[in-house]
C-alpha cells in the first residue's frame, strides 16, 4: 500500500531552515531520511519539501468570483511542511517510518494512505 | 424433508463454530470486514438452498469459504473497485486456495483480534468490533451489553471497518512491542465473549452456544503467543478452571448445583491441574492484574477436590485486591459472599449494605437477593429471608437456578 507521510512542522523547525547554526542539522536530519527510505526499499522517490507557510496563499471561487486570501488554507501551530510517499505493507509498518520521520519528536507527522488508481 | 432440516442444521452449526475463522480469512489480505461478513451471510443462504437437495458437501467450511470468495469477486467486480484491490482479491484467493488443499482453513482469529485493537482505532469500538467480528455476537446483543443505543453501536461498527480497511491495518499477529498497548484490549473481548456464554449454562440459547469454546480456543492461542505476559496465562488458567467444574453445574437430573454442593469428582482433575500450573509461571512473571486474581479465587475454590475447605480468608482478600484493580458491583458481591464464610452472616449483611450503596444496580440483580436471603436465613430473620428469596426468583430465568431458590425457601420456617 502507499502512504503518505505528512510532515508538519513547528515554526521553530521552519526557522532553523535558514539559521546559520542550526540549518547543517536540520537538512542534515532530512537527507539522511530520505536516504534511508530509499535504501530500505520503501522510498519511492516521490515527494517534496515546501516552502514555509508565509509563502502560502490560498484560493477558492465562490458564487463565480475568485478570492485569493495570503497564508496557508489553515493557521495552527503545525504547518504542512513537505512530504514523503513510500510503499509499505501496511499501517503498522508506514507508522514506524512515519516515527523515524525528523519532525516527529517536535511537530506532527500524519501518515494517509494513497487512494488506490 | 428431514434431509433439509439435517442440512439446514449443519449449516447453522458451521455457521457458529466456523464464522470467526471465515470472516478472517476472506478478509485477511483485502482487510474488508463489511464485504467479508456480507458475502459469508449470502454464502450460507446459498447453503440453505442447495445443501438440502445435492446433499451436504465433504468439507462444510470450505464450500462455504469459496461461495463467500466468488461472492467477494463478483461484488468487486460489480462496484468496479480498483484493478488494484481485484488483484488482491484474486491472490488472497489463489493463496488461500493453496492452504485449503491442506484440508483446514489457516487459523487468522488471533491476527484480527490484534487489528481491532490497533490504537489507531476509536478505543470505544475495539471491544465491540471483536466480538462482532471473531464471535459473531450481534450489533444488538453488544449495544445491550455495552449499554449503548443500538443505531450508536452499529454506527461505531461500520467507522471502525471502514477504518481497517482503508488505513490498511495489517491482520498479522504484531511484533511484540506493540503488545502492550493492543494485549489489555484482546484479552477483555475473550473474556467478555466467555461470560456472555458462560451466563447460559442450560445451554437453551443457540446464539450463545459456542461462545465459551470459542473464548476458550483464543484464550489458548494467545497465551501460547504471549507466553510471557502474565494476564495472558491468568486468563486461561481462569477459563480451565471454570470449564473444569461445567459437568457438575447441573445434576443429573438437571438440577442447578451451587459451586459448594458440586461433585467434586466430576470435575476435570486435568484442567485444573493445568490451571494451576498456569497461574504458578503467571506469578512467576510478577506482574498481578484482574484475570490473575480471579484464577486465584477459583483455584482457592478449587482446594475441594483434594477434601480441604476453600480458603475464604484468602479468596476475600482476592476479591478486595480485585476490587482495589477494577470496581465491579460483582466483585464487590462476590467479596461479601466471601466474607459471610470468613467473618460470619452478620458482619457480612452490613458489608452487603455498603455493597448496595456503593452500587445501587446491585438491587437488580439475582444473586445479590440470594445471598441477603442466606444470611438473613443464617442470621435467623426467617420473614426477611423469604422476601429476599422472593425478589431473587423475580430476577431470574434459568428454570433450573429458580427451581433450586425454590428449594431453598422453603428450607426457611
Amino acid at each position: 500500500m502507499k502512504y503518505a507521510i505528512l510532515v508538519y512542522e513547528t515554526a521553530d523547525e521552519f526557522a532553523e531552515r535558514d539559521d546559520a547554526a542550526k540549518r547543517d542539522a536540520y537538512w542534515g536530519a532530512y537527507s539522511a531520511y530520505g536516504a534511508l527510505l530509499q535504501q530500505s526499499g520503501v522510498g519511492t522517490g516521490q515527494g517534496a519539501g515546501l516552502k514555509p507557510p508565509h509563502a502560502a496563499t490560498t484560493v477558492r471561487v465562490r458564487g463565480g468570483a475568485r478570492q485569493v486570501i495570503d497564508g496557508p488554507f489553515a493557521d495552527t501551530k503545525e504547518q504542512l511542511g513537505g512530504f514523503f510517499i513510500i510503499d509499505a505493507p501496511d499501517l503498522d509498518a508506514a507508522l514506524a517510518w512515519a516515527e523515524k520521520c525528523p519532525s516527529a519528536t517536535r511537530g506532527s507527522v500524519e501518515v494517509r494512505p494513497l487512494l488506490e488508481m | 424433508m428431514s434431509d433439509a432440516r439435517s442440512a439446514a442444521q449443519l449449516a447453522e452449526r458451521i455457521a457458529r463454530e466456523s464464522y470467526g475463522r471465515l470472516v478472517a480469512s476472506l478478509a485477511a489480505r483485502t482487510r474488508d470486514l463489511a464485504a467479508a461478513e456480507d458475502a459469508l451471510s449470502e454464502a450460507f443462504a446459498a447453503a440453505l438452498r442447495v445443501w438440502p437437495q445435492t446433499g451436504p458437501p465433504d468439507n462444510p467450511e470450505g464450500w462455504l469459504f469459496a461461495a463467500a470468495r466468488r461472492k467477494l469477486i463478483d461484488g468487486a467486480r460489480r462496484a468496479q473497485t480498483a484493478l488494484a484491490a481485484q488483484d488482491a482479491l484474486a491472490r488472497a484467493a489463489e493463496e488461500i486456495e493453496a492452504e485449503m488443499s491442506a484440508a483446514a482453513l489457516p487459523d487468522r482469529r488471533l491476527g484480527l483480534l490484534f487489528a481491532c485493537a490497533h490504537p489507531a482505532i476509536d478505543e470505544g469500538a475495539r471491544t465491540p468490533l471483536m466480538l462482532q467480528t471473531i464471535l459473531g455476537v450481534s450489533a444488538e446483543r453488544i449495544a445491550a451489553a455495552f449499554l449503548v443505543e443500538p443505531a450508536a453501536m452499529s454506527q461505531r461498527l461500520v467507522r471502525a471497518k471502514k477504518r481497517i480497511r482503508d488505513a490498511g491495518i495489517s491482520f498479522e499477529i504484531p511484533e511484540p512491542a506493540a503488545w502492550p498497548a493492543r494485549i489489555q484490549a484482546v484479552q477483555e473481548a475473550i473474556y467478555a465473549a466467555y461470560t456472555e456464554g458462560w451466563s447460559d449454562a442450560a445451554g437453551v440459547d443457540a446464539a450463545r452456544a459456542g461462545l465459551t469454546e470459542e473464548a476458550l480456543w483464543l484464550a489458548r492461542a494467545l497465551a501460547a503467543h504471549t507466553p510471557h505476559d502474565a494476564e495472558s496465562l491468568g486468563l486461561l488458567a481462569l477459563f480451565l478452571h471454570l470449564e473444569a467444574r461445567r459437568p457438575a453445574r447441573r445434576d443429573a437430573q438437571g438440577r442447578y448445583q451451587p459451586l459448594d454442593r458440586q461433585d467434586v469428582s466430576l470435575w476435570r482433575k486435568d484442567w485444573i491441574e493445568e490451571a494451576e500450573a498456569l497461574l504458578l509461571r503467571a506469578a512467576a512473571l510478577r506482574r498481578v492484574g484482574r484475570f490473575q486474581l480471579e484464577a486465584a479465587i477459583q483455584s482457592a475454590h478449587a482446594r475441594r477436590r483434594h477434601g480441604d475447605d476453600p480458603d475464604w480468608r484468602a479468596i476475600a482478600a482476592f476479591y478486595a485486591a480485585l476490587i482495589a484493580i477494577s470496581p465491579s458491583p460483582v466483585a464487590q458481591l462476590n467479596y461479601c459472599a466471601a466474607a459471610a464464610r470468613s467473618e460470619g452472616p452478620s458482619a457480612a449483611l452490613t458489608l452487603l449494605d455498603e455493597a448496595a450503596d456503593r452500587f445501587p444496580v446491585l438491587g437488580e440483580y439475582q444473586p445479590f437477593w440470594a445471598l441477603r436471603a442466606h444470611l438473613c436465613a443464617r442470621t435467623g430473620a426467617n420473614a426477611a429471608a423469604r422476601a429476599a428469596f422472593d425478589q431473587a426468583i423475580a430476577r431470574e430465568r434459568d428454570p433450573a437456578v429458580i427451581a433450586y431458590l425454590r428449594e431453598q425457601r422453603a428450607q426457611v420456617c
